[in-house]
């Protein structure tokens, strides 16, 4: 049950990608490039996507444990650190760049050609690298 | 703004609200994409799940292909930028605990003052370069 939940949330999810066509780096592009033709799309896909999780959030805890766990695992931390903003800001770099973040590069990845895959291949060298070299916090 | 197309907007984004809640709801767990499928290759423990999740983003977008009939993207040139593109975005979503799912949706959607500033920071540098580079 775990695993056909979890395969459900990564379909629905993409499947809100593509509709959403933030699946198209140029899309994203449109949004995050405010010197063309502003496309503010992406805007409202997070504020559609924020309403629906902030609603569903607050009434989940309420019920006190999810239905195929044992209790919630979240992130408790709470200050900032170095590691968190430079790596944030470094994520921005690369995505403005290309247009892609992690989530619509891996959805398009079984219908798109070798740019997406070579995107992907780096982004997990980049996972493998900073696994091993963790930045001070 | 007249490439902007709010109707697919709402309708993908709430797809995307109901995915990650979803996953909260059943499993307990954050879905945080870069997180789940970097520790779906690199990390033995809870391996099957995540695996399971990364299956459905890559059925995802085949699906509404099949649904909607002129279902098409664009999609990026093997080039430098793109590969560079790909290194930082897997090291900036290491070292910065997440991406756009799991700091500027699940982590904003629980008021993480962790994830509002990280989510700051990524859309500031994202505008920057996007804008001039």
């Amino acid at each position: 049950m775990q695993l056909f939940f979890a395969l459900l949330s990564g379909l629905l999810i993409s499947a809100g990608i593509a509709v959403s066509k933030m699946i198209d780096p140029q899309k994203v592009l449109g949004f995050l490039d405010l010197t063309g033709n502003w496309d503010p799309s992406l805007a409202l896909v997070m504020a559609a996507a924020l309403v629906v999780y902030t609603i569903g959030y607050k009434l989940s805890l309420k019920k006190g444990a999810p239905l195929l766990s044992t209790g919630f695992a979240l992130p408790s931390k709470q200050q900032l650190d170095r590691s968190l903003l430079i790596g944030a800001a470094i994520f921005g770099v690369g995505w403005g760049l290309a247009g892609y973040c992690p989530g619509p590069a891996i959805a398009a990845l079984p219908a798109a050609g070798s740019g997406t895959a070579g995107f992907v291949a780096m982004m997990i060298i980049g996972w493998f690298i900073a696994g091993k070299v963790p930045l001070k916090k | 703004m007249d490439n902007f197309t709010p109707i697919s907007a709402l309708v993908g984004g709430s797809l995307i609200g109901l995915g990650t809640l979803l996953l909260l709801v059943t499993l307990g767990r954050i879905a945080g994409i870069s997180g789940i499928a970097s520790q779906a290759l690199f990390q033995r423990d809870g391996r099957s799940w995540r695996l399971a999740f990364v299956a459905g983003l890559l059925l995802g977008p085949l699906l509404v292909g099949l649904a909607i009939s002129d279902f098409s993207f664009s999609t990026p040139d093997l080039n430098s930028r793109t590969l560079i593109a790909g290194l930082l975005v897997g090291l900036g979503t290491a070292w910065g605990s997440g991406c756009t799912s799991g700091h500027g949706i699940c982590g904003i959607g629980r008021f993480s003052p962790r994830s509002i500033a990280a989510t700051m920071m990524f859309m500031a540098t994202g505008v920057v370069v996007a804008s001039f580079f």
